[in-house]
């Protein structure tokens, strides 16, 4: 438990009379991709929320880096290394690919309030971003408006900010959502590699994704987890089984 | 391409404001060079709402709070020293003043003041309650002038003689159309400079994502509120100005009406185009003056070309004679 960077003990969040999270325990273990699958609507996209800081949880603990951030705004949780990317793409439309980029690394370098020095000539900022765009494949679209990239392409740049933010752990809801399979397959081998750099928890719908990245598992439906483990342990649990995998097991 | 088009409909923009008013003096028209000075003041005041309006994204509807805080620090410090009565005697003296430059800086400091409380509270709502509360404490600070009768109260405050600007004759009407020419131009460069600064990038992510900006670890809010009170201290340069020209200062200048006239010059222009104001603020006075001289419900087809604007050409003038931008 001690030496996980993001823990989380009964972390509850109730919506009325909707539990959508229900005393959510797990922790993310430096250099591992942790999984968090379940059926639509379990909660998944709500408990992101809650480790990000976007939702305040009813009750339980959340840990970060050996600190309890509870208290902590989503703001405050971004910058003590928590990057998350959204399940829409959640981007600056009418800035371009780069300027999305350099919005990150701003914020890094912990200087915003600077009110003369051009931003788009200051090397400072360029460099490192257009080194996460090269990383994921967008440099050459570098000064296209977010708003005018494919689908795709939007996917990518939503993991370069993540990337300019050097994060200790990744938060990625849905990375996959919407590519085609030749995107998927290309994003798996990429975040394969990116675990080195910061754990990830990752939900995320394509199994075959799931089961080629994850180092552990973790199954939430209805806002409880039922079962954390390898993929090997998770594919032969039968209350698994039972309640997401269904027939595909 | 865009840019060019948009340059050059700049550089035109420009050069007609300082070509109108000289071709006047030629023909000897005073009156059309005191149009221009209005111009000059309006598309100031139109930069500093620009700020916040356009590149914020936040819909003010308070800021003739600032153009009349602008227009009666003028007005105050003017008629203290034009009556030889001080402002204060203790515990230290302060006495009235006629130089512009200790005007503006007064402008200055006040504005941002009010902007700091007012922006601290507002910027924390969202959308139409922003407009609204912007709206009700302009509103507070309208009545708080029409009921203090040391200032005229209602009826305004006179300046008898225009303020005094070092090296030049104020009273001259192309001499201050050449001040207000140059602070107009000042303000659009700084505003220029700040758009394009960190600062500016921050401010400009807060109008089209909020979400995002706090994911990267930036609060909208401190943002917002540096905006706010530089936006409104342009806009309250403006006013002194404008209080210097008619030589008047009244309630007027801090009424609901003139803080929708600001926005019209914004909108009218184009939101978020350096430019804009002032095109807005040129083709008002134009109509004003065109149409107001044969109909005098002048203002019904500037209504329905605001509505076209906002209907049809979200780049207001800008927009429509220079394109859509490529990106921000």
């Amino acid at each position: 438990m001690s030496d996980a960077i993001l823990s989380l003990s009964n972390v509850t969040k109730q919506f009325g009379s909707l539990l959508a999270s229900d005393s959510v325990t797990l922790d993310l273990r430096p250099g591992e991709i942790h999984a968090l699958i379940g059926p639509n609507g379990a909660g998944k996209s709500t408990l992101i929320k809650q480790i990000a800081g976007e939702i305040k949880s009813d009750s339980g603990d959340i840990h970060f880096n050996g600190q309890n951030i509870n208290e902590f705004d989503a703001v405050a949780r971004s910058r003590m290394g928590l990057a998350r990317t959204f399940q829409v793409s959640s981007l600056m439309p009418e800035f371009s690919v780069l300027q999305n980029v350099m919005l990150a690394r701003q914020s890094v370098s912990g200087k915003v309030f600077r009110f003369f020095k051009p931003v788009l000539s200051d090397k400072s900022l360029v460099d490192p971003a257009m080194a996460q765009l090269e990383r994921v494949g967008l440099a050459d679209r570098a000064q296209m408006r977010a708003a005018d990239i494919s689908h795709g392409e939007r996917r990518q740049l939503e993991m370069a900010v993540a990337l300019a933010l050097e994060p200790k752990a990744f938060l990625l809801d849905e990375p996959m959502a919407g590519m085609g399979p030749e995107g998927s397959k290309r994003l798996t081998g990429f975040l394969d590699g990116l675990r080195g750099q910061a754990p990830i928890l990752l939900v995320e719908h394509d199994m075959d994704a799931v089961f080629a990245l994850a180092d552990r598992i973790s199954v939430l439906v209805y806002g409880r987890i039922i079962a954390t483990g390898t993929v090997d342990e998770i594919r032969g649990n039968d209350d698994v089984k039972r309640a997401y995998l269904g027939e595909d097991a | 391409m865009t840019m060019n088009r948009e340059t050059l409909i700049n550089s035109i923009l420009a050069i007609a404001l300082v070509a109108v008013p000289l071709i006047a003096l030629g023909m000897d028209e005073p009156f059309i060079i005191t149009l221009a000075t209005k111009v000059a003041i309006f598309a100031m005041a139109g930069v500093g709402l620009n700020l916040v309006l356009g590149y914020g994204g936040l819909v003010s509807f308070g800021h003739a709070a600032f153009f009349g805080i602008g227009g009666y620090a003028a007005g105050i410090l003017a008629s203290h020293a034009l009556n030889y009565e001080p402002i204060m005697e203790s515990p230290f003296l302060i006495e009235g003043t006629t130089q512009m430059i200790i005007i503006w800086i007064v402008a200055l400091i006040v504005s941002a003041l009010v902007a700091l409380v007012i922006g601290a509270i507002t910027l924390r709502t969202s959308g139409v309650y922003f407009i609204m509360i912007t709206l009700a404490f302009a509103q507070m600070i309208y009545y708080f002038a029409i009921s203090w009768p040391a200032y005229g109260g209602e009826d305004g405050l006179s300046i008898y003689v225009r303020n005094g600007f070092p090296g030049l004759n104020t009273l001259d009407p192309i001499s201050f159309f050449a001040l207000c020419a140059v602070m107009l131009a000042i303000a659009m460069a700084f505003s220029a400079v700040l758009i394009r600064s960190r600062f500016g990038l921050a401010l400009q992510g807060a109008r089209q994502n909020p979400q995002r900006m706090t994911a990267v670890g930036i609060a909208p809010f401190r943002i917002r509120l540096v905006a706010f009170v530089v936006s409104a201290m342009i806009t309250a340069l403006a006013g002194a100005l404008y209080a210097d020209l008619n030589r008047f200062v009244s309630p007027t200048m801090l009424s609901w009406h003139m803080s929708g006239e600001i926005m019209v010059f914004v909108i009218l222009g184009g939101v978020g185009r350096l430019f804009g104001p002032l095109a807005g603020a040129a083709l008002y006075i134009i109509l004003e003056h065109l149409l107001g001289g044969v109909w005098e419900f002048w203002q019904l087809p500037l209504g329905v070309l605001l509505l076209l604007v906002v209907l049809f050409a979200r780049g207001g003038l800008v927009g429509v004679l220079a394109g859509e931008r490529k990106h921000v």
